[in-house]
């Protein structure tokens, strides 16, 4: 049978009919993982000791009366930014290529008590500074669809993993589309939580403002099923919020009638790949088709998100970088003869180009004197920006629009151009910067410029603060009528 | 201080305060000043591993808020904790979360009394932050040692103007801020084990010159009071007279060294650090509702100041030592419980605490027996002349063998085994002269050490003082006849004779004579 075409509610019906084993689920993925991984390097650590004994534990929990969670005895992987007690946590960097964390994140820990199965550590972006994937000290990850091009960053491993079908699902993080852009670019469902659903704890930080950890799957019903299991309050993050968690999954309503959908026009840019504006379209018209009111809506502030993210995002990078000094973990000089050389050398060593970019970037923008010019007048733009979804979550339910404007590019690609996140990313980063849920769905396929391989395209559905219900209901909605999401590439 | 030729030195204090909770400011490891074993008090926040967060102390606010109170400054709705950065091996995530433009408390003072005169110190801010954890350089080896036991100790800066002008009001400043913060239970503030730093800022100005001064020197490393006010009296006149010489003093931080009586220095102010402040992202504003505030004003305990009026006015006690017994917080409770039972007696007219025969025996009240005790024969119009000498001999003997023997045990009043009760009924056998004062020590002793009731502990050592006129006067009378020289010698006019007799005397009911009737009675038949 092959699993990685069955769903995880699927999965936890074999696994609690016993058809079939958690110990075998297991086996089955890191044997596809074993095989697919050589040519993806979607993973950089693979947990197979851990990964089986988990599973057995699980296969003794599923024997209890009663004994399941929805995740139970299901195989998933994490992008290796979530520490994991006694296990690599690399952040995909040379400063940490040999650390191993002491402690669990909240996440990992949610998903430990439900004995789910960690089966590896997914590839990034280095720090997840990029949107390519190929910032990585442990080199670039392929995209499944078409292996000379990129599966998008920063959560490359996990969108290539779920992608490839060599796991049924992935943790994956966002700061400004690092889970939106690779589910659009590799075909696959991903969802960026409000900011402070999920617990940052135990992630390694980017920009803290605007960290949310969230997941890539095969569709969005498996998401509403995770994040109800992720989700919640964490009192060792003082920014997640208190409000109840759903259960996004019971109360799904996939019947839009009436809904509202806001399509901003500022999303539909210049320059955008015409394949990919007709595919995103096309589907609006299917959420029309299904009941929805569609509302052409503004958000002209939307030209400044990328702006406002170039000052923010590296002003939090060069902080949240600066305990990586060389003293208590992670790579110190060897050549170092003072305390000043620990420092210099560790970091100049440790850290890739686009991080020293970033803490370069950060370190002066925040310096006395640019502070109030820069990082303080970004935070009252990022304030009109927020101000202005708020204005528009009156009018209408949810915004739907393209997540990425064109297919993934060439590998390579990324790596002249430091300002190419912030153009691949420019249709996420203002949903990042307000702190609102989004997804990306496979909405069809375009034929890049440069290729002959039609290459995934994807529709993000934006919603208010804590409205996880309702992107997930359009979403869900969306793939009850289509069948993009279950389209999987050759292998 | 010597004449200074009409230079005026200019002096503001930054302070330190360990705040007193069970955790970090930011992290559930546990907050203990004076850990021996390096690196114990941590966890995964305070080493700073990827991916960790700070948590917010909330006890650590409130702690905070109420020293703010305490000194008098307003706290405002909304405050928030920023970043600054720097790196070095104690700070292990490369920023110390503090509060830069949005503190805690701002704009309060505190007034000190300096020879019979009342100054304000004014308080510019007082903000939380975390502290830095410790590091050692070993002599001679290639390395240095981080401990992080201290590393993100829940500290309140507090920072003056520099309205202080010499280091005596700088030394009465420092006492004052540490019994205000000691009293609303936020900081243990001990010098000598640094969960109170101060650093003094110092700078002098000319004469004729208005404003600040140029330029300041900041003073580091002084774990006590004494060092701070030796350091001020070294850098006043090292400074005047650099400006005598026409030169500014360098803008430096100095170190107090402690060995040779001087400031050094450590590294010069000139290249300034640039901290890159800017909003802590991982912790939310706090907001300080008018309730939450107004709950906590009303939480206040009684203050240093209050406390001192109110010993003076209730107790009739003199300034020394009223100012003696508020430096010691938990000594004043002690002492008003011993005073409460104290009144509790005095009150109750039942003035026998001890009848002879029956020592301490409940029950043994018999009002009957109220003749045999001194304080029997107390009439009502003298009770406030007795209440107020008891009060004293309370204070006494709370400052003297009490403090001392509370703190060569390094014991807190409450944790010691004498009860005020016991405490008061001692008082009141030595004040009615059943034991003199030396067998009250002993009496003390042993009450310190095992507890006990005293007139018990009088019997068991048998130290009751013989204060019966006819059983001494018989004594008397045999050492008269005894010693016809000394007789003749004292009436001859040799002073010193009369003490030989006393001596004897005592000597001959060992030592348990009222030594009071014995003078009484030598000097009637002396003549």
């Amino acid at each position: 049978m092959q699993f990685e075409k069955l769903s995880l509610l699927e999965l936890r019906q074999k696994l609690d009919n016993k058809e079939i084993s958690s110990v075998e689920l297991t086996k089955y993925f890191l044997d596809r993982i074993k095989a697919r991984n050589p040519e993806l390097n979607a993973f950089i650590t693979i947990t197979e000791d851990q990964a089986l004994k988990q599973a057995e534990e699980a296969d003794a929990f599923i024997a209890e009366p009663g004994g399941n969670f929805a995740l139970t005895g299901i195989p998933f992987a994490a992008k290796d930014l979530f520490n994991t007690k006694g296990i690599k946590t690399t952040a995909a960097s040379k400063i940490l290529e040999n650390y191993i964390s002491p402690y669990d994140a909240t996440v990992i820990s949610k998903l430990k008590e439900q004995k789910a199965v960690l089966l590896g550590k997914t590839n990034l972006d280095q720090f997840a500074h990029g949107s390519s994937g190929e910032t990585s000290y442990f080199g670039a990850t392929k995209n499944p669809w078409d292996k000379e091009r990129m599966p998008g960053g920063s959560s490359s491993g996990s969108a290539a993993a779920v992608a490839a079908g060599i796991s049924p699902w992935a943790l994956a993080t966002e700061t400004g589309g690092s889970i939106r852009q690779p589910a659009s670019l590799t075909g696959i469902s991903g969802w960026k939580p409000t900011y402070g659903r999920v617990s940052r704890y135990g992630v390694a930080a980017m920009a803290s403002s605007l960290d949310s950890m969230g997941a890539v799957a095969n569709s969005v019903k498996e998401l509403a099923l995770i994040a109800e299991a992720i989700s919640g309050h964490d009192p060792k993050d003082a920014t997640t919020g208190s409000q109840e968690v759903g259960e996004y999954l019971k109360n799904l309503n996939t019947d839009l009638k009436g809904l509202k959908v806001g399509i901003p026009k500022e999303y539909f840019i210049d320059g955008m790949h015409p394949e990919v504006k007709a595919s995103v379209e096309a589907a609006i018209k299917e959420l029309e088709k299904q009941g929805a009111e569609l509302v052409e809506v503004s958000l002209p502030n939307t030209k400044y998100g990328s702006l406002v993210y170039a000052i923010v995002c590296p002003s939090e990078v060069s902080s949240n970088l600066a305990r990586y000094d060389g003293i208590r973990y992670g790579h110190s000089s060897s050549e170092a003869q003072n305390l000043e050389e620990v420092y210099e050398l560790s970091r100049a060593e440790g850290f890739g180009d686009e991080a020293k970019r970033r803490i370069m970037t950060g370190t002066y923008v925040l310096s006395a004197g640019y502070y109030d010019a820069y990082y303080k007048k970004a935070q009252r733009v990022r304030r009109l920006i927020l101000d202005e979804f708020e204005t528009i979550f009156k009018q209408v339910d949810v915004l739907a629009c393209p997540s990425v404007p064109n297919v993934a590019p060439k590998l390579g690609h990324a790596a002249n151009d430091p300002l190419f996140g912030y153009i691949a990313d420019q249709l996420n980063i203002p949903a990042s910067l307000a702190g609102l849920p989004a997804l990306s769905v496979p909405c069809g396929f375009a034929k890049p410029e440069d290729g002959q391989t039609d290459m995934p395209v994807g529709l993000q559905i934006i919603g208010p603060q804590w409205g996880e219900q309702v992107v997930f209901n359009v979403g869900a909605a969306y793939q009850e009528v289509t069948d993009f999401h279950t389209r999987k590439p050759q292998k | 201080m010597k004449d200074l030729n009409g230079y005026k030195p200019v002096i503001g204090l930054e302070i330190h305060i360990q705040l007193a909770t069970q955790s970090k400011m930011f992290s559930s490891a546990a907050n203990k000043p004076g850990t021996k074993n390096p690196n114990v008090n941590i966890d995964e926040v305070v080493t700073a591993e990827p991916g960790t967060l700070p948590v917010l102390n909330q006890e650590a606010v409130r702690l905070g808020v109420m020293a703010g109170m305490a000194l008098n400054c307003e706290i405002p709705e909304f405050s928030k904790f920023d970043r600054k950065h720097y790196f070095y091996p104690d700070l292990p995530k490369g920023y110390q979360i503090s509060q830069y433009d949005e503190p805690i408390a701002q704009n309060g003072y505190v007034d000190i009394e300096v020879n019979g005169q009342s100054k304000r110190i004014r308080i510019t801010r007082a903000h939380l932050e975390e502290d830095a954890g410790k590091n050692t350089h070993p002599s001679g080896l290639p390395y240095s040692l981080v401990d992080l036991n201290r590393a993100g100790a829940p500290l309140l800066e507090i920072v003056t103007e520099p309205d202080i002008e010499t280091a005596e009001e700088a030394r009465i400043f420092l006492q004052e801020l540490r019994n205000i913060v000691r009293y609303v239970g936020a900081s243990e503030a001990e010098m000598s084990t640094g969960t109170m730093r101060c650093e003094p800022n110092i700078s002098v100005r000319k004469p004729g010159e208005e404003g600040l001064p140029n330029y300041k020197v900041e003073v580091k490393n002084i774990n006590s009071f004494k060092f701070a006010e030796a350091a001020i009296n070294y850098e006043i006149p090292r400074q005047i007279e650099m400006l005598e010489k026409g030169e500014t003093p360098k803008q430096v931080t100095m170190g107090w060294d402690e060995k040779n009586n001087q400031t050094v220095e450590q590294r010069s102010k000139e290249e300034a650090n640039d901290y890159r402040y800017f909003p802590e992202p991982d912790l939310p504003v706090m907001h300080f509702s008018q309730e939450w505030r107004e709950d906590i004003k009303q939480s206040l305990p009684e203050l240093p100041m209050h406390k001192r009026k109110r010993f003076a006015e209730e107790f009739g006690l003199g300034d020394d030592v009223v100012e003696n017994l508020v430096q010691w917080k938990e000594l004043t409770f002690y002492f008003e419980n011993v005073v409460s039972e104290i009144d509790a007696w005095l009150k109750s007219g039942d003035n026998v605490i001890l009848n002879e025969g029956e020592a301490g025996v409940e029950g043994s009240r018999d009002p009957s027996s109220q003749a045999s005790h001194p304080f029997g024969h107390r009439q009502d119009d003298t009770k406030g002349s007795d209440r107020t000498k008891l009060i004293k001999l309370v204070a006494n003997w709370c400052l003297q063998e009490f403090s001392a023997k509370l703190n060569s045990e390094g014991l807190l009043p409450e944790e010691a085994k004498v009860t005020p009760e016991n405490f008061a009924e001692l008082v009141m056998l030595i004040d009615s002269g059943k034991i003199s004062g030396s067998a009250a020590k002993e009496v003390f002793a042993v009450m310190f050490d095992k507890g006990g009731e005293p007139d018990h502990i009088v019997e068991d050592l048998g130290l009751a003082q013989v204060s019966d006129t006819a059983e001494i006067e018989s004594v008397v009378d045999k050492i008269l006849a005894g010693n016809p020289k000394a007789v003749e010698d004292y009436q001859a006019g040799q002073q010193k004779s009369f003490g030989f007799l006393v001596g004897q005397v005592m000597k001959e009911m060992q030592g348990k004579a009222n030594p009071g009737v014995i003078n009484e009675l030598l000097k009637k038949k002396l003549g």
